[in-house]
């Protein structure tokens, strides 16, 4: 295996004007002659799918959801990134691109992320033509606001639901291309392998969720829009169906995985109220613009809130980094809070949260302010736990967010298995080591409508490939794979059912890989985690049938990928031996408690190669180079 | 907590379902109305019978994935939210719940619970967009929009698409879902050259899908999650003459 990152050669503020010029084009004649798989319908997958379609070539898209619009981009609170300088703060692309590899922790690609930059107003642009209701102010042009940590205000948002009203845009874009008859779409339908014909992605074998069905599908090309990985620890914000398999699939054809311990824990969740918790909801980040976050001083402390004395509570954050107190970035904010609950602090019936308050707030601003600010989520936040924020302090905890690892990609987004694409959260490529707030978005958009599809077409320009259709032997032997493993599922029969296991797993990485790591601990678990598949294999129980709409093996299959996925997650941990991002190893940190990164030994990115699900995976690095910034120790002090 | 749940099972849109009963036992007030299903079927997998079939995914109201009627409710007892947002405190121990799929003609039934709501996707590809192809968009502040044209945009923009204004209809109308798409992109001058030809479009496929008539019962406005107003089902209506009239 290879790395080449085909960064183009130039200035950086030039490379992406370069390159699209010395790309390869299809004559928009033949782009009706080539057809493309993606796989996925988020931000990422639709806005790529409707984008091709519109250019011409032949779509299939594909979700496991009943209809493209319930991809969990969805659920995106904040809003998005873009520097249009709209507020005349001082914002510029550079300015953009450097906040999003400091924030990265220098664990990222400069000319990546630097095209994420120069792409982002592109993006709002594009939005509000279809429609996407963004916040405006009374003069009718657009609002922003300034969003986790960033000193300019750069967050374009649509109340707190700007991930619906961004994926509705994409989706509309794409049931318009469905009606043109340019995209095919294959909803309630599951890619469970990836097909691969002379070393190149060439189709998926997919599940017709409804009944049971197998089939492969054969294109040029594959995109994979499939989203993280964060539910390996069962909790986590992440839609109930969000899942590795697709991505582990394609890993274990020959893509490699790159940094699959670099893993983002949002600090502003509610904390678990009970074993039977099935998912975690994040309460979003802006309310860490008025909420102060505390926890009592004396450990075990049995009062209520409203009881104990300002004197006698430590509002932490405020007190060890005074300048951005409750604003410091998500992984210095998530491991504090765990510290506190570690100490005895935690707060909550188990013990097991920090106060987030905003009876401050509500003295400085007045109820009604507040309300107008937070309502919605105030209500969210009452629905779950019976309890009024106007009233006492919510309780927080950091949960699984976000996963910045994901698949390996070259400048132009392909993997290091020729023709399969990567795009969106799916793919490693531009949050480095931790990603700031409103920037998720922004990529998926910006692979979507204005990468892949012009790097796409200089691989299908070039790429020679013979004719393939669904006969091919190597669809047959895919497929009847598939199919031998859904009976291995169904035929366990044993005792467990999937989700105990998968609760299982999901502790266990959370308490050894989760928020922070260290050699003893992840070394262990590298021993328990081949034990616990091999429970999964004997003791499992699926009942029904394999052609039949059967949730439980859906997920059965989904929970057997997460099982070999979560040591590849652990080696990753283990061989990246020091602290950065959200990456921490408690053997590496600073006198006060910070992350400490060496530059020196770990400036690369850890992309894995495949060799067995019992082997040992292979290492290839990456080296980062920095030509266009200075290595900083990131300080919020 | 202990309830007794009667739930509809269908093995398929062609099979005969029915009501089945379950105890559901130590259920707690903070356990999700969903997580409650959990603990049911764990328990029905353990004794090597089938689960019920319910879709999920988000857990947050945002998706639009779930969607069950309980006790004669689209999305249960209370107001402005979807079942995964329903908590069990919202029950007393030993209540009985009645759980049924969303029931419309253009929703087949394909298991127990879920059902198929293609029929809305394609309603939105009848017309719910604006033609604009990635890369000809003007600049975002080129053309201001006045705050309260963009908020009622919005309003009807956040529909989550679940079906439950179909569901609670006597007619089983999907007006006010169709509505609601008609009237985001109406209220935006984006979407003022398609306005007409959007609205005549998406209401021939409702038809065409065979969602019933709208004779404003306005059921539909109180099941709605996102509780979207009936008053855009009275500007469908409004464009829908304006479209009437003009010659295409």
């Amino acid at each position: 295996m290879q790395l080449n990152a085909r960064v183009p050669s130039g200035p950086l503020e030039k490379k992406w004007d370069k390159h699209r010029f010395e790309m390869k084009l299809v004559n928009p004649a033949n782009k009706r002659k080539f057809d493309i798989i993606v796989v996925g319908s988020g931000l990422a997958g639709a806005s790529a799918s409707a984008t091709l379609g519109e250019l011409g070539y032949n779509v299939e898209c594909f979700c496991f959801q009943d209809s493209a619009r319930r991809a969990h981009s969805i659920a995106a609170q904040g809003g998005i990134n873009a520097s249009k300088n709209y507020q005349n703060d001082g914002d510029s692309t550079f300015r953009l691109f450097y906040d999003t590899i400091k924030g990265g922790d220098f664990r990222s690609r400069e000319a990546n992320v630097y095209r994420l930059a120069e792409i982002s107003s592109n993006i709002i642009d594009q939005c509000v033509a279809q429609g996407v209701p963004f916040a405006r102010e009374y003069g009718g042009l657009l609002a922003n606001r300034s969003f986790g940590g960033a000193q300019v205000s750069r967050t374009f948002y649509a109340r707190g639901q700007t991930g619906q009203q961004l994926l509705l845009g994409a989706y509309q874009a794409l049931q318009r291309q469905i009606a043109a008859g340019k995209v095919a779409m294959y909803p309630f339908t599951e890619m469970l392998d990836m097909i691969v014909v002379d070393g190149r992605a060439r189709g998926i074998v997919v599940r017709n969720l409804a009944t049971g069905e197998l089939r492969s599908h054969v294109g040029d090309a594959v995109v994979l829009a499939t989203g993280g990985y964060s539910n390996i620890f069962y909790l986590s914000t992440n839609a109930k169906g969000c899942n590795v398999t697709a991505t582990w699939r394609a890993h274990k054809r020959g893509a490699a995985f790159a940094n699959p311990c670099f893993t983002q824990i949002h600090p502003t969740c509610i904390p678990q109220s009970g074993e039977y918790q099935s998912k975690l909801t994040l309460m979003s980040e802006s309310l860490r613009n008025d909420g102060r976050i505390w926890v009592p001083k004396q450990v075990g402390d049995p009062r209520k809130a409203r009881d104990i004395p300002e004197a006698e509570r430590d509002y932490y954050l405020e007190r060890l980094y005074p300048s951005f107190g409750n604003l410091t970035p998500r992984d210095v904010a998530s491991r504090r809070a765990k510290e506190a609950v570690d100490e005895g602090r935690g707060v909550g019936e188990a013990e097991n949260g920090v106060f987030l308050d905003f009876r401050d707030a509500v003295t400085r601003l007045g109820r009604e302010v507040v309300a107008e600010r937070y309502g919605n989520l105030f209500d969210m936040y009452r629905q779950i736990t019976g309890e009024s924020p106007y009233e006492v302090p919510m309780r927080i905890y950091p949960a699984p967010h976000y996963t910045m690892g994901g698949l390996w990609v070259d400048y132009n987004l392909m993997s290091t298995l020729p023709g399969l694409f990567v795009v969106g959260e799916a793919n490693f490529s531009d949050h480095g080591a931790n990603r700031l707030g409103a920037s998720a978005l922004m990529q998926g958009l910006a692979d979507g409508y204005f990468v892949l599809p012009y790097t796409i077409g200089d691989y299908l320009a070039g790429a020679d490939l013979s004719a393939v259709d669904v006969s091919h032997a190597e669809c047959r032997k895919v497929e009847e794979e598939s199919e031998q493993r859904l009976k291995r599922l169904l035929g366990v029969n044993g005792s467990r059912t999937v989700d105990s296991l998968h609760r299982e797993l999901g502790s266990m990485m959370w308490d050894n890989c989760g928020m922070s790591r260290n050699e003893t601990s992840l070394r262990e678990t590298l021993s328990r985690i081949p034990e616990l598949r091999d429970e999964f294999w004997k003791d499992m129980r699926v009942t029904g049938r394999g052609r039949d709409l059967n949730q439980t093996l859906e997920k059965a299959g989904r929970v057997a990928d997460f099982l070999e996925f979560a040591e590849l997650m652990c080696i990753d941990a283990l061989q990246r031996d020091e602290s950065c991002g959200a990456h921490f190893r408690e053997e590496h940190q600073t006198d006060e408690g910070e992350a400490r990164r060496n530059d020196e030994q770990y400036a690369y990115v850890a992309a894995w190669e495949f060799t067995g699900v019992w082997s040992e995976p292979k290492l290839h690095k990456e080296n980062l180079v920095f030509e266009n910034v200075e290595l900083a120790q990131r300080s919020y002090k | 907590m202990k309830l007794t749940l009667h739930v509809w099972r269908q093995q398929n849109a062609g099979a005969k379902g029915g009501f089945e009963t379950y105890e559901a036992r130590d259920i707690g007030p903070d356990m999700s109305f969903l997580e409650m299903l959990d603990v049911v079927n764990e328990g029905l997998i353990k004794e090597g019978k089938e689960p019920i079939a319910f879709e999920h995914d988000c857990r947050e109201g945002i998706c639009g994935s779930c969607g069950m009627v309980i006790n004669g409710n689209p999305h249960g007892p209370k107001k402005a939210i979807s079942s995964c947002q329903l908590h069990m405190r919202t029950f007393a121990d030993g209540d009985k719940i009645w759980i049924e799929p969303w029931r419309a003609k253009a929703f087949p039934v394909r298991k127990d619970l879920v059902v198929d709501r293609s029929a809305l996707d394609r309603i939105i590809q009848a017309g719910g967009f604006i033609s604009v192809r990635t890369g000809s968009a003007p600049d975002a502040n080129a053309i201001p929009i006045p705050k309260e044209n963009a908020d009622s945009a919005f309003d009807a923009a956040t529909c989550i698409g679940c079906g439950a204004c179909v569901a609670a209809c006597p007619n089983a109308s999907a007006m006010l879902f169709t509505a609601a798409k008609v009237a985001h992109l109406g209220a935006l001058p984006q979407g003022q050259p398609e306005r007409y030809e959007r609205v005549r479009n998406m209401v021939a496929q409702m038809d065409a899908e065979g969602f019933g008539y709208c004779t404003n019962h306005g059921a539909c406005q109180t099941a709605c999650p996102k509780e979207i107003s009936i008053d855009f089902i009275a500007q469908l209506n409004r464009d829908m003459m304006r479209a009437f009239f003009t010659s295409r």
